[in-house]
């Protein structure tokens, strides 16, 4: 069905005026959960568009999940598919766990966004268009042969044809800007559109509105007229006839906040700095997705922290490096080919026995593959690439809140067991977020330095004498008496002197493994969701495949079947009893989106037959495909 | 400065007044010294030893950071805080200790192959950055511990293991690299004239910012005597040209000058044939070209070349201007509060009365 917009003679008298009282009655329809994807060009200001109708819907007490999906160049040529850019969200009544499949509503703001986004709609979904873009040169442009609109491309679909950019700018017209800064406000059209339609707060968009353009008058106007003309072009045109209540979800009691994944890893830095009373040092090179650490951290220079914009990627390890000699929390972030240069700094740090907490964003690889889109195929690169035997602890965030915890822990381990941490995170979870019950900062835990202060062998003052946890001491420069000298090269046991002893070399070598291995005795046992205990298959992930996992394994007992999950956050070492839970299962499904790197870790140490499920397309694995192959594989014999 | 808390912050780096009781043996470590018998290292390493107690610094607030080479080793022989790094990263290692820590004193040594090939990146950044550290980059133009291939200061049609035909590679000038780089103290010395190398050292010490010093060292395996025309007596005598801020530039036992010519480049004359308006005064403070001409007067150690400060400028040491800008931030904004943090933004309560 392909409704047409009223006459073009329709006043929309209260354009920049303010809502009116709606004129006629409209439907209101309860829904469960809604998928929304927003869609245009680059320039048309997507991501912000979804921003801000995420913030709405977190407040008004949705749980919400994200999705951004934008092309790596910044401004590719206007009107073209590989110029779309993308935000999804799925919001709803209970709790959900990823940002959804398929979008039940789609905004195209131009035809190369409906050409980009059409097969991922749900069939018989909505589509809602940006009616005034759809002209011969951007069809082309496109590459649509027809209009979409007319030609039925569109059949079985709910299209809404709306003239965004003509009414945006009737809206606007009496603020005196020019044709294009009048048009560039047509994403807040969209967004009271959507508004309207699912009843988000309006307040919580305006007073954002106010924050941002408060001091530019002209801007702030035209962006609430926008907003506003968008919402009552819902309210009180007869194309919507109905629109939908998406009532809050029932959560745990508490403040919530919404948070991406890039922001709580920052924040988590932070509050591991504030925790342990280390200053934080952050040197990163701009690099995406992992620069919004950067940024994010350059914020925060009230709390102490330095950030540091290297030269290059090894730099920035270095930089970090030397900063934890020097008695820091020492962190450098960087995405797959960042951490290709950082790996020689990795295997110092790892011989220097320092504390040190490198962040890897994974995207899409190899090399520069596809830097906007995600994917985690660094597991293998964190745990061996480096040369010569250099082991060292890894810890992967779960979601986007979780990379908070996730920063904190990767801290602490650092500090505590003297030793570089590989964090990883990826491309859907930091620019992804989600609601996140605020913790109590006074709750966090603790991170004790522990500087070394005094000689530890009688008169003496050995650089590489361990403690019970196989850490060596950390003592700083400006320490009266602890001087000492180290390096790469192999150190003698306990002094630290150099060391070309055979014996000492193999001491050494499996010193810094045990130290490692040993770090496995306080990291909590993997949990393991198996409701009746007697599932037949057990699905284990790691990373940011984990709202998905939980959605499939929920699909699949929505059926009757029996599954069970498990999802490791420690990579290195793994929690104590991995090897355990994954024996008890007949059978064992890893899905990850690389080609099987966690499987072969498993199959490797534990001697388990693991099935391996794997997607790399630069885009999370949908509930749905894992759903079918959790079947598929129940149906195996 | 019996006082270690005013030394922190106030002396480190800056070249304070002599403590009585810090002598050579202090900065000196008890590893055995394992470079070839006769190398220049071996000087430089005396020199800078006996030299430190002057600075009135603690071992203990002192660090030194070298990176992969022969002058790598450097690190282990100083009885200080020490980083032997990774092949050409000390000055980023350096950075993160120096920005962290303003109150210590920071030394990296590097040389021709760590500093200008695989390090030089870090190199020209540092320089640019101004930290407060002090490089010291022997130059033996040639690649030692790898056991003598050819190095990027190696003359062209240099013959080596890697170069059995001569290389065809041009070689840096590391001063007019330290210019370009914009380094705010520019200077060179040569390892066996202990006196001129720790009043360069003094003056280095003395500077804020990053100080840069390229040291001639004789490699006696690999590249004997590549200095010999400015190093040995008699011909160093001849060749070299030491610069003094302020004074004219004569040399040669007072023979020879460096003045400027009909075409307004710099040139070597006889003093007796040269209108003394025309003999060119050294100004480390001034334009960055005459410095640069300097540096280009002699493109080999084989002919009359400058030894010296070339340029020392006052610049924003990149440290005190990190640590400047956290301090600001937090008396505008206040001290950070991770509870704050946590709420900042849009939340919503759920829920039982918090």
């Amino acid at each position: 069905m392909c409704r047409g917009y009223p006459p073009r003679g329709l006043e929309l008298t209260q354009g920049a005026k303010g809502p009116a009282p709606a004129v006629m009655t409209k439907q209101v329809e309860e829904k469960k959960r809604v998928v929304v994807r927003f869609a245009g060009d680059s320039g048309d200001g997507m991501q912000l568009t979804g921003d801000r109708f995420t913030n709405a819907t977190a407040v008004l007490g949705n749980d919400l999940a994200t999705l951004p999906d934008f092309p790596a160049e910044i401004r590719a040529p206007a009107g073209t598919v590989h110029g779309v850019s993308a935000f999804q969200i799925q919001f709803a009544s209970t709790d959900i766990l990823t940002p959804g499949d398929h979008p039940n509503v789609l905004v195209a703001m131009n035809p190369a966004a409906l050409k980009a986004e059409l097969g991922t709609v749900e069939r018989g979904g909505t589509i809602i268009v940006n009616e005034d873009a759809f002209n011969a040169r951007n069809l082309e442009k496109a590459g649509f042969a027809a209009d979409p609109l007319t030609d039925g491309t569109l059949e079985g679909y709910q299209v809404y044809r709306v003239p965004m950019t003509s009414i945006t700018v009737r809206a606007v017209e009496e603020l005196g800007l020019t044709r294009k800064e009048a048009e560039r406000s047509k994403n807040m059209f969209a967004l009271g559109l959507l508004s309207w339609m699912y009843g988000r707060p309006v307040d919580v968009t305006l007073n954002w509105l106010h924050k941002k353009f408060g001091d530019k008058q002209q801007l702030y106007d035209a962006n609430v007229a926008a907003f506003k003309a968008g919402y009552n072009f819902g309210e009180t045109t007869e194309l919507f006839a109905t629109s939908y209540v998406v009532k809050p979800a029932p959560v745990a009691p508490g403040t919530y906040r919404n948070i991406s994944g890039a922001t709580a890893l920052a924040w988590g830095l932070v509050a591991a700095s504030q925790r342990s009373g280390l200053r934080l040092f952050y040197a990163s090179y701009p690099i995406t997705p992992a620069s919004e650490l950067l940024h994010e951290l350059s914020r925060l220079k009230n709390f102490g922290v330095i950030t540091l914009q290297a030269e290059d990627e090894i730099a920035a390890a270095n930089v970090a490096l030397g900063a934890a000699f020097a008695g820091d929390l020492g962190v450098t972030g960087t995405s797959g080919p960042g951490m290709d240069l950082k790996a020689e700094t990795l295997g110092l740090a790892v011989t220097l026995e320092l504390p040190m907490v490198v962040v890897d964003v994974q995207r899409a690889g190899p090399s520069t593959g596809m830097p906007t889109k995600t994917e985690q195929a660094d597991l293998l690169l964190a745990m061996f690439g480096r040369h010569g035997e250099s082991p060292l602890p890894i810890v992967a965030a779960k979601s986007p809140s979780h990379c908070f915890e996730a920063a904190m822990e990767a801290a602490r381990i650092a500090v505590k067991y003297r030793t570089p941490v590989i964090l990883l995170s990826d491309t859907f979870i930091a620019n992804s977020s989600e609601p996140w019950l605020i913790p109590d900062a006074d709750e966090l835990p603790t991170i004790d330095p522990n500087f070394a202060t005094g000689p530890n062998a009688g008169q003496e003052f050995l650089p590489y004498l361990r403690d019970e946890n196989l850490a060596r001491p950390w003592a700083i420069p400006g320490t009266k008496g602890l001087r000492h000298r180290i390096g790469g090269l192999e150190k003698e046991d306990g002094t630290g002197d150099i060391s070309y002893d055979p014996q000492n070399h193999e001491r050494m070598t499996h010193l810094r493994a045990d130290k490692v291995t040993k770090i496995a005795d306080e990291v909590p046992p993997v949990e393991v969701d198996d409701p009746d205990g007697d599932a037949e298959l057990l699905v284990v992930g790691w990373g940011s495949t984990f709202g998905t996992i939980r959605a499939a394994a929920r699909r699949v007992r929505d059926q009757g079947r029996k599954v069970a999950t498990a999802h490791v956050v420690h990579m290195s070492p793994f929690p104590p009893n991995l090897g355990e839970v994954l024996s008890r299962y007949q059978k064992v499904l890893v899905p990850e989106q690389n080609l099987g790197q966690l499987a072969l870790l498993v199959r490797g140490r534990f001697l388990v037959d693991a099935t391996s499920y794997t997607k790399v397309q630069g885009q999370p694995i949908f509930a749905e495909e894992l759903e079918t192959e959790i079947l598929r594989m129940m149906e195996e014999r | 400065m019996s006082d270690p808390q005013i030394q922190r912050n106030g002396a480190a780096g800056n070249g304070g007044g002599a403590v009585a009781t810090l002598t050579k043996k202090d900065f000196t470590s008890d590893q055995e010294v394992r470079w070839c018998p006769g190398c220049g290292d071996y000087a430089i390493l005396a020199i800078v030893q006996s030299f430190m107690p002057e600075l009135g610094i603690e071992p203990d607030d002192t660090v030194f950071v070298s990176g992969i080479g022969c002058s790598g080793r450097f690190t282990y022989y100083m009885d200080t805080y020490g980083v032997h790094g990774i092949h050409g990263r000390a000055p980023a290692l350096a950075t993160g200790i120096a920005t962290a820590r303003p109150d210590l004193s920071v030394w990296v040594v590097t040389g021709d192959g760590d500093g200008l090939s695989i390090g030089g990146n870090h190199l020209i950044h540092a320089l640019r950055r101004n930290v407060n550290m002090k490089i010291l980059l022997f130059n033996n133009q040639i690649y030692g511990l790898t056991k003598g291939q050819y190095s990027p200061t190696s003359e062209e049609g240099k013959v080596t293991k890697s170069t059995p035909f001569g290389s065809v590679d041009h070689p840096f000038n590391p001063i007019a690299l330290a210019l370009g780089a914009e380094a705010s103290f520019v200077a060179r010395t040569v390892d066996n004239d202990r006196q001129h190398m720790t009043q360069i050292l003094r003056q280095a010490a003395a500077h804020r910012g990053t100080a840069f010093i390229e040291i001639y060292q004789n490699c006696n395996v690999f590249n004997d005597g590549a200095f010999d025309a400015v190093r040995e007596k008699p011909q160093g005598v001849h060749n070299q040209i030491r610069l003094e801020h302020g004074q004219p530039i004569v040399f040669d036992e007072g023979a020879r000058c460096v003045r400027v010519g009909d075409n307004g480049r710099l040139e070597i004359a006889g003093v007796t044939e040269t209108d003394p308006e025309r003999i060119v005064v050294h100004d480390v403070h001034g334009r960055p070209s005459l410095a640069f001409a300097l540096a280009h007067l002699s493109h080999r150690p084989i002919e009359p070349t400058c030894i010296g400060v070339f340029r020392e400028v006052e610049r924003p040491v990149f440290g005190e201007a990190t640590i400047a800008q956290v301090a600001s931030a937090t008396e505008r904004l206040g001290q950070g509060s991770v509870e704050k943090l946590l709420h900042s933004g849009d939340t919503w309560t759920v829920g039982a009365p918090a």
